[in-house]
């Protein structure tokens, strides 16, 4: 399958301030993420991950090297909204990305300002909520919404624009768990049903195991890339970053270290409690 | 605590004046204040009180909120009414004390502006009562628009008004939030002299302004992020259409301006 969003070499500096020397934030990243794909960007606070999202839909421009998103450069001014239109962002705050006292009012922003006409308008607003489950609440004010409820509203209010793929700037963080897992059931499901690929930036360990691919960046690099079993399987690595695994991935890896034998890739309970109950089995049949 | 107060005082309802077309009720109201300030006889102000009292029962909005939005007013009113009382010496005096004359013309003259006043209000509460603040700022927009070929940033003032309405139940939680902070932190908010009091203030300006700007900030990105542009080529998803009865209400309400100049 071809790639929508082609990384190349990317340096990224913050202007310099007075007396400060220009940190550079972004140093050479190389980065192809395939049409459909579901990549989770992983990197504690500082890393440049946020950085690195806001360079695919040109809120942010290459200091060097080059960005295109479904081969539009994002150094082309001249196709601005139609890259954005394409490359849809959706921020950790609901509360500031939500602009309208109308739910239906503020997904019909995006489509407003790209002015579309009033009956496509009409069905690409319901149909956006109807995909996000939020279409019963299209009356109501964002105000009387739960912190997962308006963060579906804003993934509705860029699904509406119709984009290729959706970057998601950690949008559960400041979610309760109930609303994350709302959140990342709603993106998932874009994803499979619509083929929307999806950059999902996290510090969640168990939303990025749950993703086709992991990419690791580590002071404005990339460290690892490869899918979450061969990422997590190298515990100690993402360890010294600063980072965590998934807890079934640290459980067995300690229980390794104690000298149980469990396989080295695993990331949900449910793998754990297989493999810890397939060792039982086996002690008991010997 | 906070969350208490409400945001305009829009009094959700289905009535006929609630489905009116609100382009036309902000001409209608418009109407409606030019024929309360044109007739100057008793009989004008009578037509202009039918009309009045007709458009609440309509409304279906209850009569103690009319009560309300007239009774912030009732100082004002007893202040012009006394001055009103004092200074007009002309007809025949009714009661005089020293340098006071209270005449017939002074006591008319009051009397009318009362009635004037607490009419003008309560008819335009019809307004803000039956209309969202959000359709309100709409048909705004929509009636300015001929202004922007004068380069009258209209758009821009709109989107201003929505943004704020948006952002007032956040800020307000917000504040909420500041006040407890601060409170654990032993500060005096509610206690303490006028001057404690108004120095507290500023531990819940200061963090309150911080946070505005940041989520202002925040919010510019995102609206960027979804194409904004500003107000050039852009559509919308809310349709104002105007039907055969707001036609009938603006003629109905000409009927009723064209009667007080016929007494006048």
């Amino acid at each position: 399958m071809k790639n929508i969003i082609e990384i190349e070499k990317l340096h990224f500096s913050y202007p310099a301030e007075e007396g400060k020397e220009a940190a550079e934030v972004l140093k050479g990243i190389s980065l192809s993420i395939r049409e459909g794909e579901f990549v989770a960007v992983l990197g504690h606070n500082g890393s440049g991950k946020s950085t690195l999202a806001k360079h695919i839909n040109a809120i942010l421009l290459p200091t060097e090297g080059r960005v295109t998103v479904d081969g539009i450069d994002t150094a082309d001014e001249d196709r601005l909204f139609d890259l954005r239109q394409r490359a849809g962002m959706v921020f950790q705050n609901p509360d500031n990305q939500i602009v309208s006292s109308v739910v239906e009012e503020d997904v019909a922003f995006a489509l407003e300002n790209l002015g579309v006409p009033y009956e496509e308008m009409r069905r690409r607003v319901d149909d956006a909520l109807k995909a996000v489950g939020m279409y019963e609440y299209r009356l109501h004010s964002p105000s009387q919404l739960s912190g997962g409820q308006k963060q579906r509203i804003a993934i509705a209010g860029i699904i509406a624009m119709q984009p290729k793929c959706i970057i998601l700037d950690e949008p559960t963080a400041m979610l309760d768990p109930q609303g994350r897992r709302e959140v990342l059931a709603t993106v998932q499901r874009m994803n499979r049903e619509q083929g929307i690929t999806v950059v999902l930036i996290t510090h969640y360990m168990d939303e990025a195991a749950q993703c086709d691919r992991v990419v690791v960046i580590d002071k404005g690099s990339v460290l690892m890339d490869g899918t979450p079993r061969e990422v997590f399987s190298q515990v100690e690595r993402i360890k010294a970053i600063g980072l965590d695994v998934p807890q079934a991935t640290e459980l067995a890896h300690e229980l390794r270290k104690a000298g149980i034998e469990l396989p080295e890739d695993i990331l949900t309970a449910e793998e754990c409690a297989d493999a810890i109950e397939a060792l039982f089995t086996k002690k008991g049949s010997n | 605590m906070l969350k208490d107060i409400t945001i305009g005082q829009y009094f959700p309802g289905e009535s006929i004046i609630h489905r009116l077309d609100p382009r036309f009720k902000i001409v209608i109201t418009l109407i409606y204040i030019v024929m309360l300030f044109t007739g100057g006889t008793p009989l004008c102000l009578c037509i202009g009180a039918l009309y009045t009292f007709i458009a609440i029962a309509l409304s279906g909005v209850p009569l103690k909120m009319f009560w309300r939005s007239v009774r912030p007013l009732l100082p004002f009113l007893v202040i012009t009414a006394v001055i009103n009382l004092m200074l007009v010496r002309s007809g025949d005096v009714l009661w005089s004390w020293k340098a006071i004359k209270i005449t017939e013309d002074g006591l008319n003259i009051s009397a009318f502006m009362i009635v004037r006043i607490s009419l003008l209000v309560m008819g335009t509460s019809i307004l803000t009562y039956t209309t969202s603040p959000v359709t309100l700022t709409d048909a705004i927009e929509r009636l300015l628009s001929p202004l922007k070929k004068l380069h009258f940033p209209v758009h821009e003032l709109a989107m201003m008004m929505t943004i704020a309405l948006r952002f007032i139940p956040t800020l307000i939680e917000e504040t909420d939030k500041i006040i407890s902070a601060q409170k654990a932190r032993g500060a005096e908010i509610d206690t303490g002299s006028f001057m404690t009091r108004a120095k507290s203030l500023v531990s819940i300006l200061v963090p309150l302004f911080v946070s505005a700007f940041r989520r202002a900030d925040e919010l510019a990105t995102a609206m960027e992020c979804r194409c904004y542009h500003g107000g050039e080529g852009r559509t919308r998803l809310r349709q104002l259409k105007s039907a055969p009865r707001d036609y009938i209400a603006l003629l109905y309400t000409i009927g009723f301006l064209a009667a007080v100049i016929w007494f006048k």
